[in-house]
């Protein structure tokens, strides 16, 4: 049966159902116990699961993310919350120079299937150290899967996916998506990684949007479709490993792409997205040069004004179409 | 230096593993020397006391997280010292199908959750492994070895800490061999001892000549049969000394040869070859069999390892699955 659920309440579901069906899942992270996690994913699942499972930990980044990597080399499937995006800075050595490389540099005999999930993004007003989105550092990594779904169908079913993956997966969940609602199957299911999906259907521009950036793509494409411009979004919905193809046959289709995403535009996903589209015989298809709305160059700024400033807003997935059409 | 009334085999077997390490090392100086050996590499000669006394206190399905200079964590831990020496010359046989290197060097299926390039950087995955072992309850334990510099990382810190709340089935030995690559360990730290550390995590430290096997073994069976009950982790530091340089590069401007001659007339392997001997249990010219018999396997590993096949280079991208 499908019944509408938050973004939050799909999360919590999937480590509900997970924990049910394997006693080897583990929660750990900081304040995700009694507290119910920063942003309230994690509400109910202590008492539930007991302390055992649930692990409320110290302010140790490094260790929590190393304490999940031992924990998945020996049995567990441990699923550890890192509160804020930024603070995976505390965790870069044991993620990227341990998770990512430990099943290759001991030759496939070992590995690693843990889950770090953690808030990313602007909006909040929680200002530069609170509000990055940081996922093409993740991409950029061998041996990382990186994740981010858009709605709440797809955070269970893609949740669900990366805790029986036998990888280390780095699974984004944009914090204004938290609250957005949608019809979630209430039974368990998996969604495959690296498969994008349309998420609409159109036929003169294509827009790949990321996370956050999906529902504003699909605001600026109701908002083009009254102007008579029918536009199709694509979301990735895995950003490593990349769905191409189903990116480059949108291209195909429509010769006309702008690529959204929210992460700071240099080198962001987009940049990546983009390079494909031009390494591709979809390049011949392109009747205008490929448009990048990325994040601004600049830490995300506190004020309401200034902070909207900084991220693609529906405006401006508008203007951006507007411009590939007119090219 | 004492027995502790351990069985004479055991004594013997410990004796001849660090003979093994020994032989091990010389041997890959040596391939090294000769040009044979693409890559880099970090000696422990005259530190094999600890990785013998340590995991001989440990069961076969206990685990250990090693350190870049890990070569006797890992033969001590009971890895095939061919499979090792394939790993070291970088070829298909080896442990880790020669992508690993000296540095990375893992014998999972022996409990050795790997060797780390990274200062500290198994320290946090230990108090995973301790977690794993108290959720599935399967009465294992787990030795992170690390060195004096890894003590003043960050990682050490949160590690020992969480596996102290938690009270984890990990035992934390250092192994203080007084040079964090050329900084002394008595300008890189106020304490007198690593151990004194524990204090603040509220769990037991204890310093113990790491250059006396049966002083470790006895040292490491106390803390693993503590973490087994179900009391908590330990701070374990050794004091050894590592003969050679840091690795290759190292030019040694930051010690003495008196210092080193000092640490070597407390040689492990001699202590214990004139403990045994004095008290009858190996005969005159039997300490050297025992030495040419590990030589012999070292030999026996280089001829294995020499012979075995390269990584095919179509095979660059195997067990990458993002």
């Amino acid at each position: 049966m499908t019944r509408e659920l938050s973004y939050a309440e799909a999360v919590r579901e999937a480590l509900r159902q997970a924990m049910e069906q394997d006693p080897g899942v583990v929660l750990l992270g900081e304040d995700i116990g009694t507290y119910g996690g920063a942003f309230g994913v994690t509400d109910g699942l202590l008492e539930q699961f007991g302390p055992e499972r649930v692990r409320d930990t110290p302010i140790s980044e490094a260790a929590i993310t190393g304490c999940a990597i031992g924990a998945a080399l020996t049995g567990l499937r441990p699923v550890l919350e890192v509160q804020f995006m930024d603070f995976i800075t505390l965790c870069m050595e044991q993620l990227v120079l341990q998770a990512a490389k430990i099943r290759y540099m001991f030759g496939g005999k070992a590995q690693v299937p843990l889950v770090l999930r953690t808030p990313a993004g602007a909006g909040t007003g929680a200002a530069a150290q609170h509000s990055e989105s940081l996922e093409a550092w993740f991409v950029h990594v061998p041996g990382l899967k990186v994740v981010a779904p858009s709605t709440p169908r797809d955070a269970k079913g893609l949740l669900l996916a990366s805790i029986r993956d036998p990888n280390p997966v780095v699974f984004v969940e944009h914090k204004l998506l938290y609250r957005t609602r949608g019809p979630v199957p209430e039974e368990p299911y998996e969604l495959p990684l690296g498969r994008a999906e349309v998420k609409r259907e159109g036929t003169d521009v294509t827009v790949v949007a990321t996370s956050g950036m999906v529902p504003r793509a699909l605001a600026a494409a109701d908002r083009l479709a009254e102007e008579g411009v029918s536009v199709e979004v694509v979301d990735p919905r895995t950003l490593r490993p990349l769905d191409t193809d189903t990116i480059l046959a949108s291209v195909r289709k429509t010769g006309r792409v702008v690529v959204v995403y929210e992460g700071v535009k240099t080198l962001g996903v987009g940049a990546e997205i983009a390079a494909r589209i031009a390494e591709s015989d979809a390049l011949y298809h392109l009747q205008a040069p490929v448009v990048r709305l990325g994040g601004a160059e600049c830490p995300i700024p506190y004020n309401r004004n200034l902070e909207r400033a900084a991220v693609p807003q529906e405006e401006d997935v508008v203007q951006a179409v507007r411009q590939v059409l007119a090219a | 230096m004492k027995t502790a009334s351990l069985p004479t085999e055991r004594l013997r077997a410990m004796l001849a593993t660090m003979l093994l390490i020994r032989a091990f090392e010389e041997k890959a100086e040596e391939l090294y020397g000769l040009g044979r050996v693409h890559g880099t590499m970090h000696l422990s000669i005259g530190q094999e006391a600890v990785a013998v006394g340590v995991c001989e206190a440990l069961r076969p399905d206990d685990y250990i997280l090693s350190t870049h200079r890990g070569h006797g964590h890992c033969l001590a831990k009971g890895a095939d010292v061919r499979r090792m020496m394939a790993e070291f010359l970088g070829k298909e046989t080896g442990y880790c199908r020669g992508r690993g290197g000296s540095m990375h060097i893992a014998d999972v299926e022996g409990g050795n959750l790997g060797a780390n390039g990274i200062v500290g950087g198994g320290l946090p995955i230990a108090t995973g492994v301790g977690l794993s072992i108290q959720v599935r309850g399967s009465g294992q334990v787990c030795v992170a070895f690390f060195g004096d510099g890894a003590a003043n990382e960050g990682a050490f810190h949160e590690s020992v800490n969480l596996a102290s709340i938690w009270d984890l089935p990990v035992v934390f030995v250092c192994e203080n061999n007084q040079y964090a690559m050329s900084m002394p360990v008595r300008q890189s730290m106020r304490v007198e001892r690593v151990s004194d550390r524990a204090c603040a995590y509220g769990i037991p430290g204890r310093t113990v000549d790491g250059m006396d096997v049966l002083a470790v073994f006895e040292a490491a069976s106390e803390a693993v049969e503590r973490a087994r009950a179900g009391g908590g982790p330990t701070l374990l530091e050794c004091v050894t000394y590592r003969y050679r340089g840091h690795s290759k590069s190292d030019r040694q401007r930051y010690r003495t040869r008196e210092e080193v001659a000092r640490w070597r007339a407390q040689d492990p392997i001699e202590r214990l070859r004139r403990l045994l001997e004095e008290q009858g249990l190996v005969q005159p010219g039997e300490f050297d069999a025992l030495a040419a018999a590990a030589r012999e396997q070292v030999e026996e590993a280089v001829r294995f390892a020499e012979a075995s096949p390269e990584p095919d280079p179509s095979t660059l991208l195997e067990d990458v699955y993002a």
